[in-house]
């Protein structure tokens, strides 16, 4: 984005605050073109024909840096690049690096269908959703273009995810093309010597393409201008990804470099980057160590500017981790994470059961719910909304109080004197001063918990049951 | 009066003119071409005047084209050349046939003018204690492994050890089982067998609500594990913000000399005591806040202003969330807490310690396998703990992390060779990655 203040967006707005973008003003809808949540064409007005002028030089200074490219069709379709800055606390990182896991086309057809099932079907759930892989990269390494056209096609007629067809053989590259017509593929790759070839099947097909310039990037720049000046800027880069020692450590730096020239302004080399951590499998004859470095590659790239990746791996102690750091890189850190407000069981309580409550902060609720259900402490557990805020921070600042407690219990349907033999709500320890509000609200009998829920158990131990009074 | 002009003249003034600055030019009046001689000319000449005339009509059917006029086909149906190549038309696309050169350039940052403090931990005889080595951490003058400045000083791991038995991972424990109950052995088997830069002995049992082991009998346990290992040492309490300032205070005494590492100083108990305890008997102290960069500030200046610690015995823990479990805000707050230190906020300019076997607190790293019936197969567990203390420790050490605390030996093994690796010490044989694509594996 060339611009970072409202009041630069604003000058190029209608300036007649109508509201078509939901916002109230012209000026408040601009402050969120610079933090991206709203889009230019959500504003109406500015697409009529006589702002055409106003509306072409503001998208254009609201482009992001690093061009996005679309790999796929339909609603699978993967967005790379499009990032704004090099560090996300500033704006966030948009478009989360898109993970795509092997296939060869030596594989017989059973397993092949096999691995790509694994890699669609692969899930886990995750703040309320489940985290899913993205792409299937289909590897050449037979050298017959009929062979890789064949198992282009049994992937496409498995999955719907986009995919990625691998081969520096512009013949075999056009047999894969020919065998997913259609779907929008990433070419992998052109290098230093196919690139003419590789250029005019990617702008005949009319499809994104990588260009693989390892540890060299003069070259990389060289080829992304050509392939501009050749008609295409749907380019992804790989500057080769080399699996360890000194070489890892200059495929770290050029991945530095590349982000922070294209951030800095220098189109020429603004596209979204490659990673290929299937390379650490050409370092390791183990399996085990080879997942292991293939993730660990995988987390420094992901955290590094990596816009996409091949990874070969489909262990689940490689690929959770890799979905994890992943949307640990790509949440964005201005915003708090929650969860929906409301009851939620641990373990399989019943009427016996403790009832307690934290806030509907993801982290806190998160540790409160791991340490009672690594403890397996059955209970009923309650998510109170306090905006996404801590709970001493929300005593402190209002967001918690014995009606937004009572309020919460409500919501939820539960009935503490019928669903409960006790009657009882063990508060957190943080906001023990609420004790007399929340008895005076709910009529409950209210416990004092630990001041960290991690201290629950040895709590629980000497607390639970309650005596009765 | 007609200014008369040689063909060749003409013939030049037209192949001198730039085609792009045809724009405007207008033909005023006619032509005329007067050949004389009539028809006895010499093939010679008529050769020669032939080829000017070509030429020029070459010239003007190019002016033409340039109006718009299909000038190729009037020759093609003239000539008859329908079936020759026709020349290249318009040249909006020409084929490239070299790659257009670039230079790649990019500048380093310019606004990282503050290093990051040093911190030396451990005291070698000639230094009052009895180490043998002593690691020093911070020193940094951009961001870890990053090409615009040196990194003076490696990543350190000191492993736990902790003064009485405790719950542990499955994957975990089994390392420990022969010295769950001997601290001194425990630091011995870190140090010797798993690569441990430093030991931390974690006073647990002193919590009242565990032991309640009295402030002198921990003392002892730190003089064990001092004797045992010639390391430096880190000294945690058990977190009881009543009892460790106690605990840290005769802690700090029995080890005096030594530059131990007091874990911790926090806002929700008496750091004063323990500051003036790291004062009184050399040492280091450990300032420890939760998730947030203001309080950080804050304990940080406390410590300098009220407690008048020297800037070099000072490291920040700024808390660590397991992967998964609130990581995106504990590497972001890291990340920021360096950025603003490298750009001069010198209240943040201290290294910093993750305690990294957090990790083990997520339920992916120690679970048998998932409760939930619609997730698919975690796999085996004994694979999953460790990379996830792995993947922990490594996003905090790209935020600027310089020590981690931690637990496994293959985490701390291969932690340890990847941050070295991306440090620049790690030598490996060279891989040639060009045909990857058809790598068998």
């Amino acid at each position: 984005m060339k611009i970072n203040s409202p009041l630069e967006a604003y000058k190029f707005l209608p300036a007649t605050n109508c509201g078509e973008c939901g916002e109230q003003t012209c000026m408040a809808f601009a402050s969120h073109l610079i933090d991206r949540s709203h889009k230019l064409t959500d504003c109406t007005p500015i697409l009529e024909p006589k702002f055409k002028k106003k509306y072409e030089e503001l998208d254009a200074l609201l482009a992001p840096e690093i061009r996005e490219v679309l790999i796929g069709v339909g609603e699978n379709v993967a967005k790379i690049g499009g990032d704004d800055v090099l560090y996300r606390h500033k704006l966030t990182f948009f478009n989360q690096t898109q993970l795509a896991y092997d296939v060869w086309d030596t594989m017989d057809e059973k397993d092949l269908v096999e691995r790509v099932n694994h890699i669609q079907n692969f899930k886990k759930f995750y703040v309320g959703d489940f985290l899913t892989v993205d792409m299937v990269a289909v590897r050449c390494t037979s050298n017959d273009p009929a062979k890789f056209g064949a198992a282009v096609k049994k992937v496409v007629e498995t999955t719907d995810m986009p995919i990625i067809l691998c081969s520096f053989d512009p013949a075999v590259l056009k047999a894969g093309l020919e065998a997913s017509k259609g779907r929008n593929p990433l070419l992998y790759a052109a290098n230093k010597d196919n690139w003419k070839e590789v250029g005019e099947l990617a702008l005949e097909y009319d499809v994104p393409v990588t260009l693989f310039a390892p540890n060299d990037l003069d070259l990389l720049k060289s080829m992304a201008k050509t392939f501009e000046a050749m008609g295409t800027e749907k380019l992804v880069l790989d500057p080769g990804t080399f699996p360890t020692g000194k070489q890892l450590k200059q495929t770290f730096t050029n991945f530095i470099k590349v982000r922070r020239a294209g951030i800095d302004g220098d189109r020429e080399i603004a596209y979204p980057i490659m990673a290929v951590p299937f390379t650490a499998w050409m370092a390791h004859d183990d399996p085990v160590s080879a997942s292991y470095w293939e993730t660990v590659v995988a987390s420094v790239f992901t955290i590094k500017y990596g816009d996409i990746m091949i990874l070969h791996s489909t262990e689940p102690y490689a690929m959770l981790p890799e979905l994890h750091i992943r949307d640990t890189i790509y949440t964005d850190p201005r915003k708090p994470v929650t969860v929906d407000p409301g009851m939620y069981k641990v373990g399989e309580p019943t009427a016996d059961s403790p009832v307690l409550f934290t806030t509907n902060f993801a982290l806190t609720y998160y540790t409160v719910e791991s340490d009672l259900a690594s403890n397996k402490i059955d209970c009923f557990l309650w998510a109170i909304d306090t905006d996404g805020i801590g709970v001493e921070a929300a005593v402190a600042g209002g967001q918690l109080t014995a009606a937004k407690i009572k309020k919460g219990i409500d919501e939820s349907g539960f009935d503490l004197k019928k669903d409960t033999t006790h009657n009882a709500i063990v508060i957190p320890g943080l906001c023990a001063r609420l004790q007399g509000d929340i008895e005076d609200e709910t009529g409950a009998n209210v416990m004092v918990g630990p001041a960290d829920s991690g201290r629950l158990p040895g709590w629980m131990e000497k607390n639970w049951p309650p005596q009765k009074k | 009066m007609t200014k008369k002009m040689k063909l060749s003249q003409l013939s030049d003034m037209l192949q001198d003119l730039d085609v792009e600055s045809l724009e405007g030019v207008t033909i005023e009046g006619d032509i005329e071409l007067n050949i004389s001689g009539g028809g006895g000319l010499n093939p010679a000449l008529a050769y020669a005047l032939g080829s000017e005339i070509s030429q020029i009509s070459l010239h003007m059917a190019n002016i033409g084209r340039m109006l718009g006029f299909p000038a190729e086909q009037l020759f093609a149906s003239a000539f008859g050349m329908g079936e020759m190549p026709q020349p290249e038309t318009l040249p909006t696309s020409p084929k490239i046939q070299e790659l257009l050169a670039s230079k790649f350039e990019v500048a380093k940052v310019d606004n990282w003018k503050n290093p990051i403090q040093e911190v030396t931990l451990g005291a070698t005889s000639g230094d009052g204690g009895s180490r043998k080595s002593t690691v020093t951490l911070g020193g940094e003058n951009a961001l870890p492994y990053y090409f615009d400045a040196e990194m003076p000083h490696r990543n350190y791991v000191t492993m736990d050890v902790f003064d009485m038995p405790i719950g542990m991972a499955k994957s975990v424990k089994g390392n420990y089982e022969d010295v769950i109950n001997d601290p001194a052995e425990w630091a011995k088997k870190v140090v010797r067998e798993f690569n441990a830069d430093m030991v931390t002995i974690h006073l647990i049992s002193t919590d009242p609500l565990i032991n309640d082991t009295s402030a002198k009998e921990a003392a002892k346990v730190v003089e064990d594990v001092l004797q045992a290992v010639d390391v430096p040492i880190v000294i945690g309490g058990s977190g009881n913000p009543e009892k460790d300032p106690e605990v840290l205070e005769k802690a700090a005494e029995v080890a005096e000399g030594e530059r131990v590492l007091l874990a911790s100083a926090s806002l929700n108990l008496d750091y004063e005591r323990i500051a003036k305890a790291a004062m009184d008997y050399g040492h280091v102290v450990l300032s420890w806040t939760q998730l947030e960069i203001n309080a950080q500030k804050e304990l940080n200046r406390k410590l300098m202003k009220q407690c008048n610690v020297p800037r070099d015995r000072i490291i920040m823990d700024p808390t660590t969330a397991a992967l998964g479990y609130g990581l995106d805000y504990a590497y972001t707050n890291m990340e920021r807490i360096r950025l603003a230190g490298l750009m001069g906020d010198d209240e943040l300019t201290f290294p910093m310690s993750s305690g990294t076997t957090n990790a083990w607190g997520a339920r992916e790293a120690w679970m048998v396998s998932s409760p939930l019936k619609q997730d698919s197969d975690w796999g085996p567990r004994e694979y999953r703990g460790p990379i996830w203390e792995i993947v922990t420790g490594l996003s905090l050490s790209l935020a600027g992390n310089d020590m981690f605390m931690m637990m496994h030996p293959t985490s701390v093994q291969v932690l340890k060779e990847i941050t070295q690796t991306l440090y620049g010490s790690i030598e490996s044989e060279e891989i040639d990655i060009t045909n990857w694509i058809g790598a068998e594996v």
